[in-house]
């Protein structure tokens, strides 16, 4: 199948890793973008997080390039969790 | 791997992909998995395990006069513990909560509380503590279920949330693989070895689809704030105050009131227990919280029972706890993202679910365990017949799935026969008896471990089903012999707590020794369970 020793460590670490970066980061900005009280938001991106995680395992799995893999959870994870920091005034 | 190649070209990378992933991700986390659902599934019956497994214990008699009870645990509660900042009372309404019960926190000593939090189980008459050996009951079994044991809770919440995860994959890669998923549905081949197992995998998969998928993805909901914490983190800041700002903007009934105030009477109970159950209904109250008691500005929050639906967590009323105005009405839930995530929640917990519909939670859990018990046999029916078709030596880590698969297959539901053998055996006095139930349990488990280790696999298979009929078909023998509750006078009493665990152990001993009947009427030479030898030259080619 063409996916051992260190690129399919590489490739599952990317899916459970980066995937949760993406996970977090996806949680935070749909929570930030709706007009709802932060509470509300909170819970709201927990709901969607996991969808967006499990979607990234399937999705890492599915191409199965490690530099792929990586780059194209973290670009996202991290525009993401930029904007969603913004949009919801984070105090960090 | 080789069927998926005879797909559609176009598709086949990416179904091979997928199947890829299904097989791999639910081989290494299967025995888990198969540990999570098991317990989780014997959870849904966690109060009557604990009635039976503390068979001390008179029966339950929920819907008591709801005023008398109230009154006697508030009295247990004055002397236990005078000067808590806050007095919990338990009404035994329906299964969840079979007896009174009360809970305190934030006494001292120095007042002359018997500790400074603490609860008790408490008859509802003579507010005396009902008490039972001390046993893990039905609540270490659930608890195990997403706590683990041996563990620490961040340990726990890692190797579960990952699980987890991955049954969430498992289950979407399992769809995607599944091109014909409601022809299969109706497909079973019995006897066909590979074929047999795949049939069964897919039927236990397919049939509770639903409810994987509402189990796994709501397991996930359920334990968000500890997963995803930095989801919360970016909207209120780190720390602890961060976390309680949100649980008091999105969980706490408005009207509560930080400083306790001056000491005052406690408004009369009667009073208030009237007006709620004239909205809720008669026995309707599940719990009567009261903050700062006996202090001007306590507070009297009551609960409402939860078994009308499934994402309804009841109302809550606040009253002033010295005047007794009602204050606030609060509904289930406040916003729509907490009425979903309060519905998943339910759904996951079944709290409100009558017998029947119990009783259905109970055999969707099998089916999921049953889907990941045949997955992780499939996996090594399919390199067996592999590995017998190349007349090669059996690959080591073929050898290996097969002995963890009847060591945990078998081996885990002998461990929890012996946990309640452990519970009628064990003496009632012994320290830590609780905790050595649960040892004798994992030790069982890993005798079995280890019996498949040093046993050809198909014997073990046979030997170790011969061992469960025995070890879950006697456990009502047991019970007649060490209980006054056997199985003819719980069912001439109408005790469906007892009868049920009875007939239910009994029946999983009948089905045990009817797969180890099966197993050793075999030919001795097919040497392995999963594949018939007709199957080795019937199917594949």
């Amino acid at each position: 199948m063409g996916l051992s020793g260190w690129r399919l460590c590489s490739v599952a670490l990317a899916a459970l890793l980066a995937g949760y970066c993406l996970a977090t980061a996806a949680g935070v900005f749909i929570g930030s973008l709706l007009p709802v009280p932060r509470g509300e938001a909170v819970l709201i991106g927990m709901l969607c997080s996991f969808v967006v995680y499990a979607g990234a395992v399937i999705w890492a799995f599915a191409v199965r390039r490690p530099a792929q893999v990586w780059l194209g959870l973290m670009i996202p994870a991290c525009a993401l969790a930029a904007a969603g920091a913004v949009l919801a005034g984070s105090p960090l | 791997m080789q069927k998926i190649t005879r797909e559609d070209p176009s598709e086949g990378g990416f179904r091979q992909a997928m199947a890829w992933l299904h097989t791999w991700s639910g081989l290494i986390l299967g025995w888990l998995l198969f540990f999570i659902f098991l317990t989780g599934t014997a959870g849904y019956f966690d109060t009557e395990i604990d009635r039976w497994m503390q068979p001390e214990l008179p029966r339950a008699q929920p819907r008591a006069d709801t005023a008398a009870t109230a009154a006697v645990l508030l009295q247990r509660l004055r002397s236990e513990a005078p000067a808590a900042e806050r007095w919990l009372l338990l009404l035994p309404v329906d299964r969840n909560q079979p007896y009174p019960g009360i809970a305190w926190r934030g006494a001292a000593a120095a007042t002359g509380a018997s500790a400074a939090s603490g609860s008790a189980r408490v008859d509802g008459s003579s507010g005396k503590t009902l008490a039972a050996r001390d046993t893990g009951g039905g609540q270490a079994l659930y608890r195990m279920h997403w706590r683990l044991h041996y563990l620490s809770r961040a340990q726990a919440d890692v190797i579960v949330g990952v699980a987890t995860l991955f049954m969430l994959v498992a289950l979407i890669t399992g769809v995607i693989i599944h091109k014909k998923i409601f022809k299969d549905f109706f497909t079973f081949r019995p006897g066909k070895g590979q074929r047999s197992w795949l049939d069964a995998h897919n039927v236990l998969g397919v049939a509770a689809l639903p409810f994987h998928l509402m189990i796994t993805y709501s397991g996930l909901v359920f334990m968000a704030f500890s997963y995803m914490p930095l989801i919360l983190t970016a909207h209120y800041g780190a720390g602890g105050s961060a976390q309680q700002q949100f649980r008091a903007e999105v969980s706490d009934p408005p009207g509560l009131v930080e400083a306790a105030g001056e000491p005052a009477a406690l408004v009369a109970l009667g009073g208030l227990i009237a007006k709620a159950e004239d909205r809720w209904g008669q026995g309707r109250i599940r719990s009567i919280d009261i903050r700062h008691p006996q202090h001007s500005n306590a507070r009297v929050i009551f609960h409402e029972n939860i078994e009308k639906a499934a994402g309804n967590a009841g109302e809550r009323l606040v009253f002033d706890g010295v005047d007794g105005t009602l204050l606030h009405t609060l509904a289930p839930a406040t916003s729509a993202a907490q009425g979903f995530r309060g519905l998943l929640i339910g759904l996951h917990e079944g709290l409100f679910a009558p017998p029947l519909l119990r009783w259905l939670y109970f055999c969707s859990g099998l089916l999921g365990t049953g889907m990941i018990a045949t997955g992780l046999v499939l996996w090594t029916a399919k390199r067996r017949r592999q590995a017998v078709r190349a007349a090669a030596a059996t690959p080591a880590g073929l050898l290996l799935v097969e002995k963890l698969n009847v060591g945990t297959v078998v081996g885990l539901p002998l461990g929890i026969a012996a946990y309640f053998w452990a519970n009628r055996l064990l003496a009632v006095d012994i320290a830590g008896r609780a905790d050595w139930e649960i040892h004798i349990m994992f030790l069982t488990w890993l005798a079995m471990l280890i019996h498949a280790a040093v046993r050809p696999a198909q014997r073990a298979w046979g030997e170790q089903l011969l061992l469960a009929a025995f070890a879950f078909g006697a456990l009502p023998l047991l019970n007649a012999i060490t209980t006054e509750r056997h199985l003819g006078h719980s069912l001439a009493a109408g005790d469906w707590v007892f009868a049920g665990f009875d007939l239910s152990v009994l029946a999983i001993g009948l089905v045990s020794g009817w797969a180890a009947r099966r197993l050793w009427k075999r030919p001795r030479q097919a040497a392995y369970l999963p594949v018939a030898p007709a199957a080795l030259d019937g199917t594949g080619s």
